[in-house]
């Protein structure tokens, strides 16, 4: 497997998108205007269920600069939408999938659904007018929990006589699961719950839709993650054919998932701005975007282990119940699903089944989130392993080695009780330098002396060995999961004229810096400076093709898509020098951007000529064609499975309560780096993302199923006060799936660590008898399982 | 109403309605978008600019509470010539900035902060840029960038590759 090159790859080269980000010179899309614009105002429910008896838009209409006022069931009959929203992951034949359209009609089914839309001259006009709308509900029984939806008292969708939605199962050999647990020394059993949370992109979404009312066609610019997906869904919901639509991401302000779906604004959008003939714009508000974007999570886990006297692992059954919330958005019902095959985590278990029951809920649709599925199953096993280890007497150290894949040595395509092929593994030396790194007997040390002192402020250390599927994916993987689409990533390599190269990249960013490592990559495969190079993307005018970004999937799938198109590059240019030259292919080399003739050094020529020469075409080889392009379309045979481990030391204040992260150490292995600067920074992020979701962040709800902490004020995306810097360090792997031998990292962080600071918590509380806590561990929450564990 | 002020050393003029936010202001009104929005309830500090070299929330403001002052924008902070302040320039050499949307808020924070405390420990400025939001990085980073550009630039225990305060305590 050769691994990358020499060269700039591997190093931490500054990032290229950097200089207009740090200016104000990039541009989101609440940067651009469209002369003529008008400005959607959403009218939202205010009710979790309810009937709709009157809309009164007579107010809001005669407000000077309004432009138009539409209630829902009057965008219905202007015939805007051929089809409702779409999932693209019918997780079953029988998965039941209620038309969600971009406004409610006649019943809304959670807060923030849309009602009525105003357009008017202004931002604030059209807030103005949205506030003067008047509408009538007449309530209906909210299901505002899993729990609720589960006991199926009422339904979230009045013509439902369920809330149940599918139930998908992965039980590979029942009896042998049960045989596990029958002939078990040890076996626990642990429920976990899952909150539901606020993706929270720092960049709110937004919409600008430019139409061209004679030439049919229209621009849509949004904050997404996924033109490409976006420009094929716009043409199946609107009936607007798909080669009059172009689809732009400008520069996005994260997304974390939160940007991977096809949302009502932008349909809404690119239809009335088409039916107006005007440019049509919204951006959301903060407190808006509890209801107006998706969140995460969502679950009930209920995880059993059975094991040997010795602590080795025998089975593993788990099941989930998971919110969907009021609809099915493009892939809610799979996310818990991602997780499905990672319950057994980095371990060797012989037997396993997983179920999941998927639930409407009058609560915000869930979909995915940094992470979609593995970092709730992390969570589970990783949790559950610590639960274990108690039951068997050993440090959690210990029973993570007994029980690693491969017996904690180095492996490569191993078949994994999930029915999963992991490309490579080395799980030992990477437990080994986590606990070097966190100087673990030390810890170990300290927070016995604290213990036998009675400190107030007591030491936990947590671990988490986590291991992630990503660089989604085999599309043929995808078929088999009755997933709506494939998994491939195109991309081009073009040089230009003058020498300079153009990328065209299929993959998306929103942060993630594939202008630099997609440049790296390039410039080490045709031997020129990564300045040369120019990466395009996110227009579906300038990037027909592409998959988008998630799933950790840019660089595993696009980023070995590219170099592939390099080396295709190269061998056009080896067949032009040759042919100039005079000289056989095979016997030039091309090292340092220039073909040699080998055992002749003075007959060089640069790789820049050649491509001059190809676009002049004066002289190229018989029916060869001009101009040095190459693309490549590329699926990979195999996921990626980047794993690592994670070590979160906190001190728990037994009197307040507060969780205080003191340190926090990660090693990591994503095989190998294009430019650990970024690496690292996604590896921070995702961490702190989790630690969140450990420590402070949930979206809750009362029981009529009204959000309690929409805005900032009260949801607690953390600061940099609440967090400590962070260690971190690398193992090695290359993956055995791609020529780069690259795994991803984007989602890795937040997949190890919610788990490691839980584990840590419970830890640091194991004197006091605690054996588990519920997420987010606020203070209060720590303080009351502390007393009633005592009591 | 006639709000002027000068912005990043230029005077600048626009007509507003009283109520209009400062960032609107900024943004809409002046065109000076890279100064972002980021919530509703001056939570983020997406939207910090520097007033009379003190940062300020400008959505917590009026554009007329702006009247003759001198504001400067993340526009304003590279010199004419296009030189970088040596805060832009520690978050580009340092990763402090992934998807950019926090940036223009954290660096006028941050160089607010160090203009008050030119030499602060690394709890210090985690404290002091409290107020402002980051989704990507985990700070890290962008704690190393204001270290670095400070007179404390030794502060960083993240540089050294061991365990901090208490790590093998």
């Amino acid at each position: 497997m050769t691994a990358v090159e020499s060269g700039v790859v591997g190093t931490p080269m500054v990032r290229k998108e950097d200089p207009k980000l740090l200016t104000g010179e990039g541009k989101y899309v609440d940067d651009i205007h469209a002369h003529g614009e008008l400005w959607m105002g959403m009218v939202r429910s205010t009710m979790a269920h309810a009937r709709i008896t009157n809309v009164d838009t007579a107010d809001a209409a005669a407000m000077p600069g309004v432009h138009a006022v539409y209630t829902g069931a009057q965008l219905q009959e202007m015939g805007l939408w051929i089809a409702p929203l779409p999932c693209a992951w019918v997780v079953t034949e029988d998965m039941v999938n209620p038309p969600h359209y971009p406004t409610a009609i006649d019943e809304v089914r959670h807060v923030g659904e849309i009602v009525a839309v105003v357009l008017a001259e202004t931002r604030y006009g059209a807030a103005d007018a949205a506030e003067q709308v008047v509408v009538d509900y007449e309530p209906l029984p909210a299901v505002a929990s899993i729990e609720a939806a589960r006991d199926g008292g009422a339904t979230a969708h009045s013509d439902h006589s369920t809330n149940k939605a599918y139930h998908w199962p992965l039980v590979p050999d029942p009896e042998a699961l049960d045989a596990a647990f029958a002939n078990a020394t040890h076996t626990i059993k642990a429920e976990f719950i899952q909150q539901r949370l606020i993706p929270a992109a720092m960049e709110p979404r937004g919409v600008l839709a430019i139409p061209s009312p004679h030439g049919g066609d229209v621009t849509l610019y949004s904050s997404t993650q996924v033109p490409h997906i976006l420009k094929v869904m716009v043409a199946a919901t609107t009936g607007i054919p798909e080669h009059k639509i172009r689809i732009v991401a400008p520069a996005v302000g994260g997304g974390f998932g939160a940007k991977l779906n096809v949302n009502p604004d932008e349909l809404l959008a690119v239809t009335l701005a088409n039916k107006l003939g005007r440019p049509v714009r919204w951006t959301e508000t903060r407190s808006e975007a509890a209801f107006s974007t998706h969140q995460g999570r969502g679950q009930l886990q209920t995880i059993e282990l059975a094991s040997d006297a010795d602590g080795k692992l025998m089975g593993c059954r788990v099941h989930v119940d998971a919110d969907m919330g009021a609809y099915m958005m493009l892939i809610t019902p799979g996310v818990p699903l991602l997780g499905s095959f990672l319950y057994t985590g980095v371990y060797a278990v012989p037997a396993f089944g997983f179920t999941c029951d998927g639930y409407f809920t009058n609560l915000t649709p869930t979909d995915a989130y940094r992470g979609a599925g593995r970092p709730e199953a992390s969570y589970a096993i990783e949790r559950a392993m610590d639960i274990l280890a108690l039951e068997v007497g050993v440090g959690p150290d210990e029973i993570r080695r007994r029980n690693y894949l491969g017996d904690g040595q180095p492996f490569e395509n191993l078949e994994t009780p999930g029915s999963l092929v992991f490309d490579s593994g080395n799980y030992g030396p990477n437990l080994d330098a986590a606990l070097d790194m966190a100087k673990y007997s030390e810890l170990r040390a300290e927070q016995q002396r604290r213990r036998d002192a009675g400190d107030t402020k007591q030491l936990g250390i947590g671990l988490c060995t986590y291991v992630e599927i990503c660089g989604l994916a085999p599309s043929r993987a995808l078929g088999g999961l009755n997933y709506g689409a494939g998994g491939w990533e195109h991309g081009m390599v073009r040089f230009l004229p003058t020498g300079m190269v153009e990328v065209v990249s299929g993959s998306t960013p929103h942060g993630q810096g594939h202008e630099t490592s997609w440049s790296m990559i390039v410039a080490d495969k045709l031997g020129i400076d990564p300045a040369q190079v120019t990466v395009l993307h996110s227009d579906t005018a300038i990037s027909p093709l592409g998959l988008d970004t998630y799933g950790s999937r840019s660089l595993a799938v696009g980023g070995v898509a590219i170099a592939m198109a390099c080396d295709k590059v190269v061998e056009k240019a080896r067949l032009i020098a040759a042919h100039q030259m005079e000289a056989n292919p095979d016997d030039l080399e091309f090292a340092g951007g220039s073909f040699t003739v080998k055992g002749s050094p003075d007959k060089t020529m640069p790789i820049q000529a050649v491509a001059f020469g190809a676009f002049t075409a004066h002289d190229l080889p018989d029916g060869m064609e001009p101009n040095l392009q190459e693309q490549v379309t590329y699926d990979p045979a195999n996921f990626v499975f980047p794993f690592g481990t994670h070590v979160a030391v906190v001190e728990v204040d037994t009197v307040t309560g507060e969780t205080n992260l003191t340190d926090y150490i990660a090693i990591d292995d994503c095989g190998n780096q294009i430019n650990p600067l970024i690496v690292e920074g996604q590896v921070h992020g995702g961490i702190v993302q989790g630690v969140a979701q450990a420590l402070w962040e949930e979206a809750a709800y009362d029981a009529d199923g009204n959000c309690k902490n929409p805005s900032f004020l009260d949801y607690l995306v953390p600061s940099p006060a609440e967090v400590p810097s962070i260690v971190t360090g690398f193992t090695t792997t290359p993956s055995t799936t791609n020529p780069l031998g690259v795994k991803g990292v984007g989602e890795a962080g937040t997949i190890g660590s919610a788990a490691a600071v839980i584990n840590a918590v419970c830890d640091a509380l194991s004197p006091y008898g605690v054996t588990d806590i519920e997420m987010p561990a606020t203070p209060r929450r720590v303080w009351k399982t502390i007393q009633e564990a005592q009591s | 109403m006639q709000v002027d002020a000068t912005v990043n050393g230029q005077a600048r003029s626009a007509e507003v309605e009283p109520r209009t936010l400062l960032v609107h202001y900024l943004r809409d009104d002046l065109g000076l978008t890279g100064t972002n929005v980021g919530c509703d309830t001056s939570s983020c500090g997406a939207c910090t600019v520097l007033i009379d070299g003190e940062s300020v929330k400008s959505c917590t403001m009026l554009a007329v509470q702006a009247r003759g002052e001198q504001i400067t924008t993340i526009e304003g902070m590279a010199s004419p010539d296009g030189e970088f302040h040596p805060m832009q320039t520690a978050f580009m050499e340092c990763h402090g900035l992934q998807c950019g949307y926090c940036t223009p808020g954290m660096v006028m924070a941050a160089t607010s902060l160090l203009k008050e405390n030119p030499a602060p420990s690394e709890d210090e400025v985690r404290e002091g840029l409290e107020g402002n939001l980051c989704r990507c990085t985990g700070y890290h980073n962008i704690v190393k960038a204001v270290l670095t550009t400070s007179q404390n630039d030794q502060a960083f225990w993240g540089n050294s590759g061991v365990a901090g305060p208490t790590g093998g305590a």
